[in-house]
């Protein structure tokens, strides 16, 4: 959709054709102090776009804390990406973004330059990308069309990830039918930067040079971001096609490598990423943040192609584009490494001192508007929120109910069942599988700094010339979410940092994406605004600032909306990457040790997926409190090394954590489970705060000491060792099949580690029926 | 002293870093070439890191191959100078005729980002000879474009010239199928993973030793080999231009 295909109509007048109110027209005219012409209301449209506007959400996003220099953080909110000092004049760089509605309709190109934009948000800042984690979610897996996103998605991360020379290191697959007509491409990057070369996003210094470098400018992406990312998807879907942006991953890879030199040689004064809004948006954003404005010559801006109209060229979203603010005297340098990298590069304008962004074309003004009016001053909608009727007893409305997926025909009703069957159904299940057959198409070793890669908890990556690691994981909770957007944020965060926590490093902060529906509607705007208060929460509780994120709503199409889900996205600082602990068994004749016990509440877990929800089940509950201590727990364990392996409960309950530690491990294990509850709340059930600890046994005792010091039960539940998986069930609450049976006595899950490892290394090939993955070599 | 080693930059190149940061380990002192300059520097040997030259567009390495650097290191190699190249740069080398075969897509059409084990075939070359007692060695491939291809005859030719280098086994050392074993990961023929020149000077191999030169990283295995082309490189140097047999041991 653009001004040239919907000519002004009476049906149709021109602001409401690109997607904006009456309300937002009398907004603009405020500002402006008239009406604002085509061209103007075009830039508006834009940059008043949910996407870029956070029209929406500004409001409850003010209430998370974003942390302070007290807690490292050099840059947060507001910029491209966070920054926080990992000490030695050394800092990382992350962020997460999304690129659902693109990879929606164009899942190659959508995900590509999905990886692209968060790239450039990361060295744009003065980082070198060092890592890529990719959390994408799809319909049913037996849907041909998640098929053919799925393919299309991880050929999409992987062609680009894999070109720039940035290893993909880890990430989420998951399968639910709310996102079968909108699948979530969310990207997270991770950058690591010389402090002294910390480079912001702003145009300081009237008389400056402003100076567009890097591809070309065109017609691709026109309008993308208040086309695609900012309306519920209609069944016209094709139509919005040439609002996808086309990536090139050998144009990205110059663009960091010049943009880096640039910043090193210290050339430039400020740097912007031409992303969502393109020229409109990097000019008016770098100005409004130096209180500057910019006068803009728009013949100067080099085309792709003839023609383009003069709002084509201001929002046209073309990738790989960088604006840099550099000095008169420094014009010339610029020049040269632009050239050396074979990169084109233009000076299209002066930074002035009037604070407006000034556009002409052929020697005409045709554009003059306040830089902060498109941006800190664009409108903020105070959006309505009400909770569903039946708020925790059913799933929001809206939504379908997810967790009934295809699987409900495997029905295991809890009496009576047999435990190795649900484990083995679970370890087989696209959600729980190994992801092999994904993450092996990316490059995920590129840099030498991969110590730990997908596939095995969160993923390591040294920092050379040091002794430290850093050390990343995504997370979300969407199930749970779906009944309770608080608890499921708050989980969300709980699980993420946990996994941090459990290789004993330091949890730094946190980024986060958040995927909801159409924030018009009273219900999905409370999801919303309860899973930011969980996210804030939770954040508060555990001591962690938020140092960015971007939102994604709208994320609804003709099916329904998808579960509301906060990917949370989290980096920590091991300071000795000698003392790191892997979730995987480390030798034979270890003592296994549970920390933390089980509460009820299997809804939004995977066995609920399996068995079918019960109605009138609730999510387990979340105690930040006992979180913290356990996390605390956690890395005073590794750092003592009191711990051979830890492995935090998650999906598929301590059961799948057991089978997990086996299986990486190569061993078996005689473990015996004291039944609190019942056999599936005890082996299936997730509620959250549970590390699974293994140790030489003569640390037993000292690891039962630091768990009792931190306030946590904890229980000497088994040993490692032997080819066999053997989980007997103990206490008044055993049952199991031999009850049914008559006996007294209950089923144990005894099944062969290699067995349950080739069932969870073939499930997720089976499941999208892709040829049977090549057996790989497992661990490192 | 050190020795000096280049390590050829194309636009595109993304393990050129990687490389360098192995040399070094490994005692050497490297410098970029970049793609646009003859002037190789008086390096004693050279190195083609992996990447994506010029994006890959059109087919891996064929633009590369008609840089002005690429027409140095073909001058340098006629000369009996050492030059390696690592995946993409094996690749440029075979579109460069420096090295036999074509490397073709990968069977199963897709990227393929895994470790695997190959074999020393040659176990006393200038790239191999620091390789350690003969075991497979671990070590990661990361490519698209890997499957290693020639007519019968020339294969014939490779192998009774000790001209294959590398193959890829199955962790009990036996080499893997050609196809549909998971061991050969994108079905070259014979399992080769990397090759020499007749004149013996120019070895090309997929797998990437560069990444598996230190034990945090999860394999140590790729270090014996880079060792072997920084004393090679050392020794051509020392012995200023006479055959490579003074480099062997």
């Amino acid at each position: 959709m653009t001004v040239a295909e919907r000519p002004e109509t009476p049906a149709v007048p021109l602001h409401r054709a690109l997607g904006l109110t009456d309300d937002e027209l009398t907004a603009i005219r405020e500002r402006l102090g008239r009406d604002p012409n085509d061209v103007e209301l075009a830039m508006f449209s834009v940059m008043w776009s949910e996407h870029c506007s956070y029209k929406s959400s500004k409001p409850l996003l003010r209430t998370l804390p974003t942390g302070s220099a007290a807690d490292g953080v050099v840059a947060g909110p507001g910029e491209n990406a966070g920054v926080i000092s990992i000490g030695g004049g050394l800092a990382v760089a992350f962020k997460i973004e999304s690129h659902n509605h693109p990879s929606a309709v164009e899942p190659y190109q959508g995900a590509a330059t999905g990886v692209g934009g968060i790239l450039r948000d990361i060295f744009t800042m003065g980082a070198r990308p060092i890592a890529v984690l990719d959390a994408l979610r799809f319909g049913d897996a037996a849907d041909p069309r998640t098929r053919h996103l799925v393919d299309g998605v991880v050929r999409g991360v992987g062609g680009y990830g894999n070109c720039v020379g940035v290893p993909t290191v880890g990430g989420e697959l998951v399968f639910d039918p709310s996102y079968g007509g909108n699948p979530l491409v969310n990207v997270m990057a991770i950058g690591l930067l010389e402090e002294r070369f910390l480079t912001l996003a702003s145009a300081p210094g009237p008389g400056n040079l402003v100076i567009l470098f890097g591809s070309t400018t065109g017609r691709d992406g026109i309008g993308g971001a208040s086309v695609l990312a900012s309306a519920t998807f209609t069944d016209d879907d094709p139509s919005k096609r040439p609002s996808v942006q086309v990536g090139d991953p050998f144009a990205e890879k110059l663009l960091i490598e010049a943009s880096l030199e640039l910043i090193e040689r210290g050339l430039v004064e400020g740097l912007q990423d031409l992303g969502a809004g393109g020229i409109t948006c990097a000019t008016s954003e770098t100005a409004d943040r130096a209180g500057t404005g910019m006068a803009i010559d728009l013949d100067a801006v080099p085309r792709r192609e003839p023609g383009m109209a003069a709002f084509e060229v201001l929002i046209s979203e073309s990738q790989e584009r960088m604006l840099a603010i550099v000095r008169p005297e420094r014009e010339s340098d610029v020049r040269e490494v632009c050239a050396r990298w074979g990169i084109p590069c233009a000076t299209i304008g002066l930074v002035t001192a009037d604070g407006d962004i000034a556009v002409t074309e052929a020697g005409r003004e045709i554009v003059r508007i306040p830089a902060r009016s498109l941006t800190s001053d664009a409108i903020v909608h105070e959006r309505v929120a009400s909770p569903p009727a039946r708020r925790r007893a059913a799933p929001a409305p809206g939504i379908p109910a997810a967790t009934a997926s295809a699987a409900a025909s495997a029905r295991i009703p809890e009496r009576g069942m047999d435990p190795g069957a649900v484990l083995a159904a679970l370890l087989g299940a696209p959600n729980q599988a190994s992801r092999r057959p994904v993450f092996e198409q990316y490059d995920s070793t590129v840099q030498v700094n991969t110590v730990v890669g997908p596939g095995h908890g969160a993923a390591v990556l040294r920092v050379k010339g040091t002794t430290k690691a850093l050390v990343a994981t995504t997370d979300a909770n969407a199930p749970v979410g779906g009944v309770d957007p608080w608890l499921g944020a708050a989980l969300s965060v709980a699980e993420a940092t946990r996994n941090v926590s459990i290789t004993g490093a330091r949890p730094l902060g946190v980024t986060n994406c958040l995927n909801f529906g159409d924030p018009t509607r009273p219900e999905a705007f409370w999801q919303l605004r309860e899973a930011v208060r969980g996210l804030g929460d939770a954040c508060r509780a555990l001591g962690l600032p938020v140092t960015g994120g971007n939102v994604s709503l709208y994320n609804e199409s003709p099916a329904g909306a998808i579960l509301p889900t906060p990917e949370i996205g989290v980096v920590g600082l091991l300071d000795d990457v000698a003392t790191l602990v892997g979730p995987a068994f480390a030798a034979e004749g270890d003592a296994i040790l549970l920390v933390g016990e089980a509460t009820p509440g299997l809804a939004g877990s995977e066995y609920a997926r399996l068995a079918g929800p019960a109605a009138e089940d609730e999510p387990p509950g979340l105690d930040l409190d006992r979180e913290r201590r356990l996390q605390a727990f956690a890395r005073e364990a590794a750092a003592r090394g009191l711990a051979a392996s830890m492995q935090d409960v998650s999906g598929g309950g301590l059961a799948v954590a057991l089978a997990e530690g086996a299986i990486w491990g190569g061993m078996g294990v005689t473990v015996r489970v004291p039944v609190a509850h019942s056999p599936a709340v005890d082996l299936f059930g997730e509620s959250p705060s549970r590390v699974v600890v293994t140790t030489r046994p003569r640390h037993a005792p000292a690891l039962e000491l630091l768990a009792r010091h931190h306030g946590l039960p904890v229980e000497r539940i088994g040993t490692t060792g032997g080819d066999r998986f053997f989980v007997e069930l103990a206490g008044a609450g055993a049952t199991g099949a031999a009850e049914e049976r008559g006996s007294r006595v209950a089923d144990p899950i005894d099944l062969r580690v290699a067995d349950l490892a080739h069932t969870w290394d073939h499930g997720l090939a089976r499941a999208l029926d892709w040829e049977a993955p090549a057996a790989a070599p497992e661990g490192r | 002293m050190t020795v000096r080693v280049g390590v050829v930059v194309f636009p595109g190149s993304n393990c050129d870093r990687d490389t360098t940061h192995a040399l070094a380990l490994a005692g050497a002192d490297p410098v970029e070439l970049w793609h646009e300059t003859a002037d190789l520097q008086g390096v004693a040997g050279v190195v083609l890191p992996g990447g994506f030259a010029y994006g890959d567009y059109l087919r891996a390495g064929v633009i590369a191959r008609f840089s002005p650097v690429m027409r140095s290191v073909a001058a340098f190699a006629a000369e009996g100078g050492l030059v390696l190249g690592v995946c993409n740069g094996f690749q440029v080398l075979a579109e460069a005729g420096l090295v036999p075969g074509a490397l073709l897509r990968n069977r199963g059409l897709r990227f393929l980002g895994r470790d695997v084990r190959i074999a020393v075939e040659e176990p006393d070359t200038p790239f191999t000879h620091l390789a350690g007692p003969r075991r497979p060695l671990r070590m990661p491939v990361a490519h698209g474009e890997g499957c290693y291809f020639a007519d019968d005859a020339t294969l014939d030719a490779l192998e009774a010239g000790g001209r294959v280098l590398f193959r890829y086994v199955r962790e009990d050392g036996s080499v893997a199928g050609e196809a549909d074993d998971p061991a050969n990961p994108n079905g070259s023929l014979r399992a080769i993973a990397g090759v020499r020149n007749a004149a013996g000077n120019v070895a090309g191999l997929m797998p990437h030793p560069e990444r598996a030169s230190e034990a945090i990283l999860g394999s140590d295995d790729g270090f014996g080999l880079v060792r072997s082309f920084v004393e090679s490189a050392a020794a051509t140097a020392a012995s200023a231009g006479r055959p490579l047999e003074a480099a062997r041991r």
